[in-house]
């Protein structure tokens, strides 16, 4: 912009000069909004056709319809099959009872990680940025590259070691099985972006309470953590998302009890000939939840991440 | 995460803090050896009943971990007791060492130990240890090199991926209207759960009757658009499905170092007359290193971990040609029941990780002191 006004100051006589600014300016635009829109649609239109396919029926799939009303009629024919139509709802149904039944797992699991994983990663990550530890050899540098290297740790690592120990422990196919092992999954996150949210925080707030007589836990209840609330949050729905997707572990750990939706999602797609709009209303349910959190909530995630990116 | 120093000065420093009276040290120390005591007994009581040495004890081995997290509550209260101050210290770190001591090194050390067995779950055997002949095995697995071949191409896409992430953030950073709006919608592949993506584009959209993306492909005059039929279109499918859930995340990080860079620095090129490529080579660009690894290095050890998507849309195939280390090993256990064999593959597996990424780091810090 000051380019231009430069150019403005500078040029009145150059007339045509300016009209080859104003044209590059113009194709500079046009470059702009439709990069912006082609991505968009790349980023949207498989949600979309993951839900309109879940309105269709046999034949709009096979001919490849694709706007309703226009194309074709929609209908409740895969909300149906899960027993989530405005006919079924009321009525009794097995896939529904087991979709509820996976989706409260799910929502159960997830969010229990998620909450664990922010109280014992937010107290970890507040000690390693306030107080100088000491542990044998290890510094609070060496602390806390334990912690955030545990990332690179792949699932394969730790699944079979897991199936061992918890069938030993009796922790197969339970939601706190799923529960520990999620929140292990997401903690090297939650302390990595609590650790900046905490440096952020000027140190002189809390030296003032101590002097004033408060003990380190009252100054970190009262003073920093109303401070490092949106911080929190956003760790917290970062961790949420992880959790939820999970597949992997749940795959291998869960068989009956605690399947949580990505299992029965992915249950289904193995079978062979499947009806398509079912598959369609399944993916669009298991999907709903985090989409309408990203609608919502999306400045907590973007700002999340943004504060462990840079330094 | 490249970068874990530079955090003294900023710290509260605790000189004269020791001081504790003598009966609660004796009271703090008396309880840690209470609990520790404790665990041992119990733990000693479950071996030797399993072992047949005595004729009582626990069903199972639930009890040691309910005596683990006591000793743990324990250890945390006889610390505020002998070191006082430095001990409600040790609190804000303690709860998390030691839930990832127990979940983390107890578990890796005994994967190490099943890798150098021979242990088939459906066989009748048992374990047998059998020293070093897994790893001789895996020498001349063709299938396991195959995987690891494939991880190499999956992460090289990262680069391709970061390109157009990078591409994604500075349009979200130019002066555009409606800039939330194409945030949420840019965002929401992120959210989505790999699974249901399989099936929304891989077997569906890209499902080669009726799929949205093959009638395209038919338009565009390929015969037969199998998106899953040669190895390399299906590499290209499985990369393209992963990259399309990822690209998000490090578009995310990118936009806020775009957002952090110093605003001077851009203006004082243009009014040197820099056009904006120049403008982005010689001052963008250079200035997005640190924050630039930082996202490769993070999507790299999430590519790593690519599994899902395999493991629902190609099973590994076509001929293996999909085939990532997770998706091999996840078969070698649920399909073979092959603990002991994939254990190794998988500790293997991560002892090259550690080598490359310990590499790659140490490679980018230089490249960054070099250009910054």
């Amino acid at each position: 912009m000051t380019a231009q006004t430069a150019n403005d100051t500078l040029s009145a006589a150059r007339g045509t000069d300016m009209r080859r600014v104003r044209l590059q300016l113009l194709s500079v635009r046009v470059f702009i909004y439709s990069a912006l829109i082609v991505w968009a649609f790349v980023a949207l239109f498989p949600i979309y056709w993951t839900v309109t396919t879940s309105f269709k029926t046999a034949v709009d799939v096979t001919q490849g319809h694709l706007i309703p009303w226009v194309d074709f009629i929609p209908s409740w024919k895969g909300w149906r099959s899960l027993g989530l139509s405005p006919d079924t709802i009321f009525q009794t149904s097995t896939v529904r009872i087991e979709f509820l039944k996976r989706f409260a797992n799910s929502t159960i699991v997830s969010v229990g990680a998620s909450a664990l994983a922010i109280v014992i990663g937010s107290l970890a990550a507040y000690g390693l940025s306030r107080f100088p530890y000491k542990f044998g050899p290890l510094r609070n540098k060496d602390i806390s590259f334990f912690f955030v290297s545990q990332l690179i740790l792949p699932p394969v690592v730790l699944a079979l070691p897991f199936l061992v120990l918890y069938k030993g422990l009796a922790l197969l196919d339970t939601r706190i099985g799923l529960t520990l092992l999620y929140t292990l999954m997401v903690l090297p996150i939650v302390i990595w972006i609590m650790r900046d949210q905490f440096m952020k925080i000027p140190i002189e707030l809390e030296e003032a309470a101590m002097v004033d007589g408060a003990t380190v836990w009252v100054a970190f209840l009262r003073i920093v953590m109303p401070l490092a609330l949106p911080g929190m949050v956003a760790a917290f729905i970062l961790a949420l998302v992880l959790a939820w997707n999970e597949y992997f572990f749940a795959a291998l750990l869960t068989s009956t009890n605690a399947t949580t939706l990505p299992v029965m999602v992915a249950s289904q797609t193995g079978s062979q000939g499947i009806n398509w709009w079912s598959m369609a209303a399944l993916s669009a349910a298991s999907i709903a939840p985090l989409v309408l959190v990203g609608l919502f909530l999306e400045r907590f995630i973007i700002q999340g991440l943004m504060t462990g990116a840079v330094k | 995460m490249v970068d874990t120093s530079g955090m003294s000065g900023h710290q509260i420093h605790g000189a004269g803090l020791e001081h504790v009276a003598e009966g609660r040290r004796k009271a703090g120390r008396l309880l840690m050896r209470a609990a520790s005591a404790l665990l041992i007994i119990v733990l000693l009581i479950h071996v030797l009943n399993l072992t047949g040495v005595i004729g009582f004890g626990f069903e199972n081995w639930r009890p040691i971990l309910f005596a683990y997290v006591l000793w743990s509550v324990a250890l945390c209260v006889g610390q505020v007791f002998t070191r006082g101050e430095l001990g409600y210290r040790a609190l804000f770190v303690l709860p998390a060492v030691l839930f990832t001591v127990a979940m983390v090194i107890f578990p890796t050390l005994f994967g190490l130990y099943v890798g150098l067995t021979d242990w088939n779950l459906s066989s009748f055997d048992g374990r047998k240890f059998n020293g070093l002949d897994n790893f001789r095995t895996m020498f001349q697995d063709a299938f396991y090199w195959n995987a690891l071949r494939n991880m190499v191409i999956f992460v090289l896409a990262v680069l391709i991926e970061y390109g157009i992430a990078f591409m994604l953030a500075l349009l979200l950073s130019a002066q555009i209207r409606a800039r939330k709006f194409f945030r949420v919608v840019f965002l929401l592949p992120f959210m989505l759960s790999p699974v249901a993506v399989s099936w929304m584009i891989g077997k569906s959209l890209l499902e080669f009757r009726f799929g949205p993306a093959a009638t395209f492909a038919r338009f565009l005059g390929w015969e037969s658009p199998a998106f899953f039929g040669a190895p390399w279109i299906a590499r290209i499918s499985i990369t393209v499905m992963d990259a399309w859930i990822f690209i998000p995340f490090v578009m995310i990080l990118l936009l806020a170092g775009l957002q952090a860079l110093p605003r001077e620095v851009l203006e004082a090129a243009k009014v040197d007359g820099a056009n904006a490529w120049q403008s982005f080579w010689r001052i963008t660009f250079p200035l997005m290193l640190p924050v630039s690894l930082t996202a490769i290095i993070l999507r790299i050890i999430f590519k790593l971990k690519l599994a899902d998507i395999v493991i629902n849309v190609t099973a590994g195939g076509p001929g293996g040609a999909t085939d990532t280390v997770t998706s091999f090993i996840f078969r070698e256990y649920r399909d073979r029941s092959n603990v002991g064999y994939g254990s190794l593959l998988a500790m293997f597996y991560l002892v090259l990780i550690i080598i490359v990424l310990t590499l790659l780091l140490s490679f980018a810090r230089r490249r960054v002191e070099r250009v910054t």
